[in-house]
Parts: structure tokens; C-alpha cells; sequence
């Protein structure tokens, strides 16, 4: 089996990151119920004996020693690391695996990805060769951050070019929460626009997330949960609160990060654990992005409240699927639905059967937009594992032109500073930054708008097929 | 004579247990219905078919597994040691830590080359096994990238070290709504490949089957172990030993050269077809008696009008009338749905097998003008029982079956070939626009030849 490594860059990167080890050792350990260190855990885990002193090699077969994540946390400040390394979760890290500077980015880009970048590249270069000797086989690089501050936006997409440098090979998928409408970084949409031009020029497959959607969503169950609806059939492990190792008490973010945990748990669950039909994660950029640059998937996780029973009867299966397509529960503000789709993949965790798929994916088609070349534009993954507390989930994840508002909308938010000329200075201060970067980073951003308009645009009107060869019989 | 299976991919590998899995169990099966001296000499044909004997006793299917990823031949492994009446080789399998990510040019130019000294020794080594080796079955899936695309390879690669043996290609078809995005892409490479190096091309279509799972095995929630069991059913109603003539005193020598034999005329037409009749649950089957003509009347009626299962079957379809001129005679072809057959092969199974009548099957207007119904209908036939079925017959078709569905597929993959969608992702790994043009055109032929029958 493979192995990825999380990149975790910045408080929101950290912050995130946090919950998605708490939740992953959860799941580990209910569906690990022997104590044996296997393949599926060696996937984002090491196994390692803690007794030998120095650098203690992995073991890679027996019971279970100490688990170590396979992960670089990376921070120009160190409150939030310091803070996981006084927490539940300080034994997975140790602190060979940090990189902490003291002063921060101060919500500046080019602070982030020219200063420290140049400062901390070889550390970081060093770091990432160690953690990938560690794996047999290193299939994937999964970059946490935000786009609106300054470590996560600006350092965290230095990160991504690196990763490219130096193991062109190994896949790059990046989790990147956008900032939403009345963020408290002012400078936050300068560090979006400019970290989104390294997103589309070197990642090969971005998950935005807006904090908006976020918190929308926990509202909706808190909502739910407090109307009585749910009742006391609430769980404890349920999907958004902290199980697992004891919540002391819980942070502003955690449910919001929850959610965003569990999306990287669904995504990787299929090349994780047993199914009969698996999903690798090399299998997703194949089939989800069919031109290099378009590759900004839209996802929803469902169910997000309905907290089900062990024998589902067949309605609330198929409510899973429908809901998994309505505006309410996508990770950004935008709606699939009414946009076109340029590939749909539906991963499907726990008690789900081939004809539940067929059944839903014949229901839903009818309603779905598809681009005229990819009519049939569906991948399946069935992973016989749910998530835990759940009998099962779904994780769709949409190609969809539907991405772009979120993209204007940005382009707006810095076209208001950028006019003024606000902030610029900040900037330019730094080394190596001038003013084209900011009107690259925006023609950049421009033109992958243009690209989706362009898709909207020649798919609205009746398809005309292309003639087919003639054979000379 | 003695085949080797090869698993390829998830699919080929979760399909090639259930295989085993049936012929394991009708092989101990105890209601073969006929003669002590009749039952043995049917299990030892079919164990030396499929089955080498280890020292432990549990014979070992002769097989070899092949996965570029773990998990599935881990299972898979694993399931067969639990049936504790047939086992895989545990040498006898190789897999790789990532998959081919659905990509046929990862699968045919990348994993192919660099493994292909492992797994041809593998095969080497399973060869050797056997006193007489009739040829291959390899068992794969055309959507993803392990099966379709290292599963070309090796089947070339098989031609080039054994060209006297047979080589058989099982392709399981894809979901018409998919599972794969690039599913076309890659089928569309997969059959152009295979159809010129593989002697023939035995095809199941998932839609079809789901079909049948649902409406004659009232399964209601269809998983793939489900689906698998029915293909597997099938192929063993076609693989399992059976007399090749009347008066045959011995089982069929050469299990995949009698097949050929029968079914491929002419190396341009070379993808076959598999029906079977009666097919139903276990619960109904007790319910149920049969009579060879009712069974081969509707066998006859699922063959001409193009029908996978015995339900909702078009009786309206009839064969042209004789003496028409061959322009007249497809045009109403067209229109009446009606699918001409190269060459048919029907196996019989069960009591009283002697008095079924294949009148039916004889009428030359069925068949092509270039063909003799002698020579385009053959017929096997075993008083041994099958699976607990007291009758059943099945037939592999050499027809127009598949024209619709390749046409399909080919047009899909040729539309998304138009907007250069995902190709980037092929001549990353050495296939480049001029070698998809190049499959494109022999599946055209391969359309424009069945159309023209
Ligand atoms: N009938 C049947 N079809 C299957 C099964 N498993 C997968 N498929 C089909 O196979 C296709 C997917 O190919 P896989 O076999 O999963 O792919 P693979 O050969 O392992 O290749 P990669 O995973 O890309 O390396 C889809 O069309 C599935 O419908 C199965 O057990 N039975
Ligand atoms: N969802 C989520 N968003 C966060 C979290 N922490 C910060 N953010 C968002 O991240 C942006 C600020 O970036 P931050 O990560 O604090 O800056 P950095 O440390 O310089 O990368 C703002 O848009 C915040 O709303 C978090 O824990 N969860
Ligand atoms: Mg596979």
C-alpha cells in the first residue's frame, strides 16, 4: 500500500491538521480492533519504538509501539504548534517534524513565500526527504492551509513548489480554506489572488473550502441538534463533534475543522481500507480533471446530520445521495446543480451496494448539467469501511464551473484594494516582490475564469457530434 | 488439456475467484444426476482443466494473480484459503504498492515492460505444472487501467513466448453510466490491442448481468459479489468438460482450441457472446421443472433477437426470409433487430440431453452466406448436471451482439477524443494522439465488418 504525508502550513493549516490526526486515530482504532500495525495504518502513520533512543527506525510489521504521523508541521509563529504539542495529540508529533519561527507572516504573502521561503527552504527540503525515506512507496503530498493569511497562503504555496522540485512524481493535493466575505485579515484577499496562481500553475488537485460554508453548516446542526429534532439520538462520536481522544474543551474552529478532517478521512478511505470497488488516489485527478489546470474539485460530505441506524432503510440512503448535490452542503458557497459539470465522483464508505449507486446516479442525472463530451462523467468508489459511527457516508467531489463564483468574487474583493493601491507597500517591501507579481497573479486568475466561462458558454446549446472516422471497406 | 487463468485488476481478480468458486463447487456437487462411472470421468477432466493437485490434498487453482495494487489479491487470496476445498499457489501472484489510477498507458507502457519478466515466470512456472497445456484464459476489465492496459501487455507478451497455444481474453464491459470517466478511453485501447493478438474475445457486459441479478435472481440489493457469481456460473456452464460430438467417448482434449474452433471462422470476427438458460435463484430452482424444448425455444428466441436473460424477450424478431438479395436482406435485418450470427456453440447439460432437438439453431438463415450450418453450429453436450440445475444449456455466439454496445463506446471515446479532454493524461505516458487514432480505426473496421453481415 501506499503513503501519504500531510504538509501543514500556518495556523489555519495546523488548526485543521489537528483535528484530521485526532479523527484519523479514532478511526484507527475502532476499526483496528487487534492492535496490529498494517498497511492500512501505515498509510499516514510510522510505527516507531520509542525506548530505542536517537533516531528509532520504523518498525514495519507487530503490534502497535508508538504511532507517528507522517507529517511536517510548519508555522512562522509557534502559539498554535506549541499549543498541539501540550495537547492530547503531542505523542504523535516529535520535534524533528516542526519547523516554528517566532515573528509570523503578518497576513503578508510575499512574507511568506520570498522571506521565509528563501529562509527556511533547505530545512524544509531536508525535512520532506526524511519523512519521504520513511515511506516504501510515497504517493501523495496533502498540503493544508489558508489562502487569506500569510504563512499558510504564502509559505504553504512556496511549499507546493518545492514539492514539485524536488519529487515531481508524487501527487500533490492541496486543502485550501478561502477566506469569506468579512474576514478579519484586510489584506486577505491580496494573499488569496496571489497564493491562487501557484494553486493552479503547481498543485494537481485543489479542494477549496470556505470558511463560510463551514460555518454554516455547523450552525445547521447546532440548529438541529438543539430543536430537539435529532433529540437525544444524537452520538457523541457524531461527524462533528471531537471524538476520540477526549475534547478538554472545545476551540472556536473545531467543528469547523472537523469537517474538513473528515473530507481528507472519505477522500483517502477507498485507497485506505478494503472495497469492492477501490479508489486510489491516483485514480482522482485521472479521472476529475481532464485539462491540467482545471483541477478545483467541489465537495460535499453527506450525511452531515442524519445520524442513522444500523439497518438504513433504503429512503434515507437515497436522501444521502440528494443532499450530497443541494446548495447547503457543499464546502463552498455554490451551487453544482445549476452549473456544469465537467466530472462528478461519488465515494461511498460502509454499507452501500453497486445498485444503490446505479440507482441514484439514474435518479440524479436527469437534474445534473454535464459538458457535452463527458455526458457519462461519473467515478465510483465503494470502501467497505464507514466512518465511524455511521453504517455509511458519501464524498462527491464535482468538477464544476460552479467554482468560478468563488473565483470572482475574489478577483472583486481585490479589485477594491487593488484600485486604491491599499497595503501595496507592504509588499513591495519585501525582497523579490514587485508590483507584477500582483498583475500576474490577477491575469492568471482571470484567465482560469475565462476558461470555465468558455466551458458554460459552448455547452449551452445543442451538441453537434464530431463525424466519425470512414473506414475504406 | 489444462488451462491457466490470469486475474488481472480488481475486476479480473475479484471475477477469477468466483470462477474457481463455481467449479470447485459443482465439481464436489452431488447432484450430477448421472452414472458413478460418468461423474468421475467428468471431475477428472475438469480437475486437470483447472486445478493442479498439491501435496496438502486442497488442489490449487492454476492460476496466476495479477494486481498493481495490494489490497484485492490480499482478499482474494485470503477468501479462497476460508472455502477449504480449493486454494490459489501462494507463489503463484504479484502485485505493486500503487494501482494504475484507471490509466491503460500506466498499465501498457509502464507496468507492462517493467514487470513482465516477473509475471511471465510466474506463468512459466504454472505452465510447467501442467501435462498438457490447451492455452490461456486471462480475466479483466477494459475500464480500468491494471487490467485493460497491463492486461494488453501481457497478452501480447503471451503470444510472443507460447504463439501455439490459445489465448482467450475475458473482458468484463463497463457500466454503460459510469464508474470510470475515462472508461471509453481506455476500452477503446483495450479492444484494438486485444483484438489483434487475442484468438478470440469473450465479453460480459456488467449492465446485463446487473439485469439479470435483479429480474431473475430477485436479488434487491446487487453487490459485485453477486454480479460476479452469475458470469462465473456462466463460464463454468461453458468450461466445464463436455462431449464435442455424438458418440465422443472422451471429454473435449482441448477445452480452448475446440472453442476456437468452433466459434472463429475468420480472424476478423473474433468477439463472442454468452447466454445461458434456465438462470434463477436457488429458491425458484427447486420450484421449477424444465423441458428441453421450451428451454431451447427460448435459448433460440434470446440469440436472434439479441436478448441477454429469458425475460422480456422480443418474440416479433424473425430470421429474414430466405432468398432475398443481401441488400434487401440487411435492411430488414435493421429493422427488425435481428442478429445474424458467424457461428454458434451450444452446450447441453443435464437428463436426458440425447433428445433435445437444435432443429432451431439449424435454420441457415440465421448464419452468414459464407458459412454451412455445419460448419457454424456446433454442439456439446454432458448427461453431468450442472450446478445444481437438472437441464441447462448455454451458448457462446459469434454474432452481431456487440455492435450496438462497441458503437457506443467508440462514439463516446471519439467525442471526448474531439475536445483533447484528459489525453494529456495518456501521452504522459507514451500514447500519443497518432496511437488512438490508430485503435480508432480498428475498431471502425471491426463495426464496419459486423455491420456488414
Ligand atoms: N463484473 C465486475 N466488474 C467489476 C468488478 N470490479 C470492477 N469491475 C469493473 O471494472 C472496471 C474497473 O476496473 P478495475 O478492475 O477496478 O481496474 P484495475 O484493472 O484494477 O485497474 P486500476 O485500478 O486502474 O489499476 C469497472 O468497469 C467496474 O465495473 C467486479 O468484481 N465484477
Ligand atoms: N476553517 C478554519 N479557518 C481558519 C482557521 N484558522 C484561521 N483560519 C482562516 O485562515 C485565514 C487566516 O490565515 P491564518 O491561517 O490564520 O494565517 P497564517 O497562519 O499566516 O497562515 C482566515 O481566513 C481565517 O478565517 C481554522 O482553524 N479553521
Ligand atoms: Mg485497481
Amino acid at each position: 500500500m501506499t503513503q501519504s504525508v500531510v504538509v501543514q502550513v500556518g495556523q489555519c493549516g495546523n488548526q485543521v491538521g489537528c483535528r484530521f490526526w485526532d479523527l484519523a486515530l479514532r478511526e484507527y482504532a475502532a476499526v483496528n480492533k487487534k492492535g496490529l500495525y498494517d498497511e492500512a495504518l501505515s498509510s499516514f502513520f510510522r510505527n516507531v519504538d520509542t525506548r530505542a533512543d536517537g533516531d528509532a527506525a520504523d518498525i514495519s510489521r507487530g503490534k502497535i509501539c508508538s504511532l507517528k504521523a507522517r507529517a511536517l508541521l510548519i508555522d512562522m509563529e509557534e502559539g498554535v504548534v506549541n499549543e498541539i504539542l501540550q495537547g492530547p495529540l503531542r505523542d504523535v508529533f516529535d520535534s524533528k517534524q516542526l519547523i516554528t519561527d517566532v515573528s509570523g507572516s503578518g497576513n503578508n504573502w510575499a512574507v511568506g513565500h520570498r522571506l521565509y521561503g528563501c529562509q527556511y527552504r533547505d530545512r524544509i527540503v531536508e525535512k520532506l526527504r526524511k519523512a519521504a525515506e520513511r515511506c516504501d512507496c510515497l504517493q501523495c503530498f496533502f498540503v493544508i492551509h489558508s489562502m487569506g493569511g500569510g504563512t499558510g497562503s504564502g509559505l504553504g504555496t512556496f511549499i507546493l513548489n518545492v514539492l514539485e522540485e524536488e519529487f515531481p512524481e508524487v501527487y500533490r493535493f492541496v486543502t485550501s480554506v478561502y477566506p469569506s466575505g468579512e474576514d478579519d485579515v484586510i489584506t486577505s484577499p491580496y494573499n488569496s489572488v496571489l497564493a491562487m496562481k501557484e494553486l493552479s500553475e503547481h498543485a494537481d488537485c485543489v479542494l477549496p473550502i470556505e470558511n463560510e460554508s463551514l460555518f454554516d453548516i455547523v450552525s445547521k446542526i447546532n440548529q438541529m441538534t438543539k430543536s430537539g429534532k435529532l433529540g437525544s439520538c444524537v452520538k457523541q462520536s457524531s461527524l462533528v463533534t471531537s471524538g476520540g481522544i477526549k475534547p478538554t474543551k472545545e476551540k472556536p474552529f473545531d467543528a469547523m475543522n472537523n469537517i474538513v478532517a473528515n473530507l481528507l478521512l472519505n477522500l483517502t478511505s477507498s485507497a485506505r481500507f478494503e472495497g469492492s470497488l477501490n479508489m486510489d488516489l491516483n485514480e482522482i485527478t485521472m479521472n476529475l480533471v481532464p485539462f491540467p489546470r482545471l483541477h478545483y474539485l467541489v465537495s460535499s460530505l453527506t450525511p452531515l446530520y442524519t445520524l442513522a441506524d444500523v439497518n438504513v432503510p433504503s429512503r434515507r440512503l437515497d436522501q444521502m445521495f440528494s443532499d450530497a448535490f443541494s446548495k447547503d452542503h457543499q464546502l463552498i458557497r455554490a451551487d453544482p446543480k445549476h452549473c456544469l459539470y465537467l466530472a462528478c465522483a461519488l465515494l461511498v464508505r460502509g454499507n452501500v451496494h453497486v445498485s444503490d449507486l446505479r440507482r441514484n446516479i439514474e435518479r440524479l442525472k436527469p437534474s445534473l448539467r454535464f459538458v457535452s463530451w463527458n455526458q457519462e462523467g461519473w467515478k465510483t468508489g465503494l470502501c467497505s469501511v464507514p466512518p465511524v459511527g455511521h453504517s455509511h457516508s458519501l464524498l462527491t467531489l464535482a468538477n464544476n464551473t460552479c467554482v468560478k463564483h468563488t473565483f470572482l468574487e475574489l478577483k472583486e474583493r481585490f479589485m477594491r484594494l487593488y484600485k486604491k493601491k491599499a497595503h501595496l507597500h507592504h509588499y513591495l517591501h519585501t525582497d523579490g516582490m514587485e508590483q507584477s507579481c500582483f498583475s500576474e497573479a490577477l491575469s492568471s486568475l482571470s484567465d482560469l475564469i475565462e476558461e470555465y466561462n468558455q466551458l458554460d458558454v459552448t455547452n449551452c446549446g445543442p451538441a453537434i457530434d464530431p463525424p466519425r472516422l470512414k473506414i475504406a471497406m | 488439456m489444462s488451462v491457466i487463468t490470469i486475474q488481472l485488476g480488481q475486476c479480473g481478480n475479484q471475477v477469477g475467484r468466483e470462477v474457481f468458486h463455481a467449479i470447485s463447487k459443482d465439481l464436489h456437487s452431488t447432484h450430477g444426476l448421472c452414472s458413478r462411472k460418468e461423474n468421475d470421468a467428468y471431475q477428472a477432466a475438469s480437475k486437470e482443466r483447472f486445478f493442479s493437485q498439491e501435496e496438502t490434498g486442497v488442489p490449487a487453482a492454476r492460476a496466476v494473480l495479477v494486481d498493481m495494487e495490494p489490497k484485492v489479491i490480499g482478499q482474494t487470496l485470503s477468501m479462497a484459503l476460508k472455502s477449504g476445498s480449493w486454494k490459489y499457489d501462494d507463489q503463484s501472484h504479484f502485485c505493486q504498492k500503487q494501482g494504475s489510477g484507471n490509466n491503460w498507458a500506466n498499465g501498457y507502457c509502464v507496468h507492462g515492460p517493467k514487470h513482465k519478466e516477473v509475471i511471465m515466470d510466474l506463468v512459466q512456472k504454472e505452465a510447467e505444472k501442467c501435462d498438457r497445456l490447451s492455452g490461456f484464459l486471462t480475466l479483466l476489465s477494459m475500464a480500468g487501467g491494471t487490467g485493460s492496459g497491463l492486461g494488453a501487455f501481457v497478452t501480447e507478451s503471451l503470444r510472443d513466448a507460447y504463439p501455439t497455444l490459445f489465448l482467450l481474453n475475458h473482458v468484463i464491459w463497463p457500466y454503460g453510466l459510469g464508474e470510470v470517466i475515462v472508461q471509453n478511453y481506455n476500452s477503446v485501447l483495450t479492444l484494438s490491442h486485444l483484438y489483434q493478438t487475442s484468438d478470440a474475445l469473450l465479453v460480459h457486459e456488467n449492465d446485463a448481468i446487473h439485469k439479470i441479478c435483479a429480474q431473475l435472481m430477485n436479488i434487491k440489493q446487487i453487490s459485485f459479489q453477486d454480479v460476479n457469481q452469475v458470469i462465473a456460473h456462466q463460464l463454468g456452464s461453458i468450461f466445464q468438460p463436455a462431449y464435442s460430438s455424438d458418440g465422443a467417448s472422451q471429454y473435449s482434449r482441448s477445452p480452448l482450441g475446440d472453442l476456437m474452433e468452433a466459434l472463429v471462422p475468420h480472424p476478423e470476427f473474433k468477439m463472442l457472446g454468452l447466454r445461458n438458460i434456465p438462470q434463477m435463484s436457488e429458491n425458484s430452482l427447486a420450484f421449477s421443472t424444465f423441458a428441453w424444448p421450451g428451454l431451447l425455444k427460448h435459448l433460440r428466441q434470446m440469440l436472434i433477437a439479441n436478448a441477454k436473460m429469458e425475460e422480456g424477450i422480443d418474440w416479433q424478431v424473425r430470421p429474414p426470409l430466405p432468398g432475398l438479395p443481401p441488400s434487401q436482406k440487411q435492411s430488414l435485418n435493421r429493422t427488425a433487430h435481428f442478429n445474424t450470427s458467424i457461428a454458434n456453440l451450444i452446450t447441453l447439460r443435464g437428463k436426458d440431453v440425447q433428445t433435445a432437438d437444435l432443429g432451431g439453431f439449424r435454420d441457415p438463415a440465421l448464419y452468414t452466406s459464407w458459412l454451412s450450418v455445419q460448419d457454424a453450429l456446433a454442439v456439446w453436450k454432458t448427461p453431468r448436471a450442472f450446478n445444481k440445475y437438472e437441464k441447462s444449456a448455454s451458448l457462446v455466439s459469434n454474432s452481431q451482439f456487440l455492435l450496438k454496445p462497441l458503437d457506443g463506446v467508440v462514439a463516446k471515446a471519439w467525442k471526448m477524443f474531439a475536445s483533447k479532454a484528459y489525453v494529456h493524461r495518456y501521452t504522459k505516458f507514451g500514447i500519443e494522439e497518432e496511437d488512438f487514432l490508430d485503435c480508432f480505426t480498428t475498431l471502425e473496421q471491426v463495426i464496419a465488418s459486423y455491420s456488414s453481415l
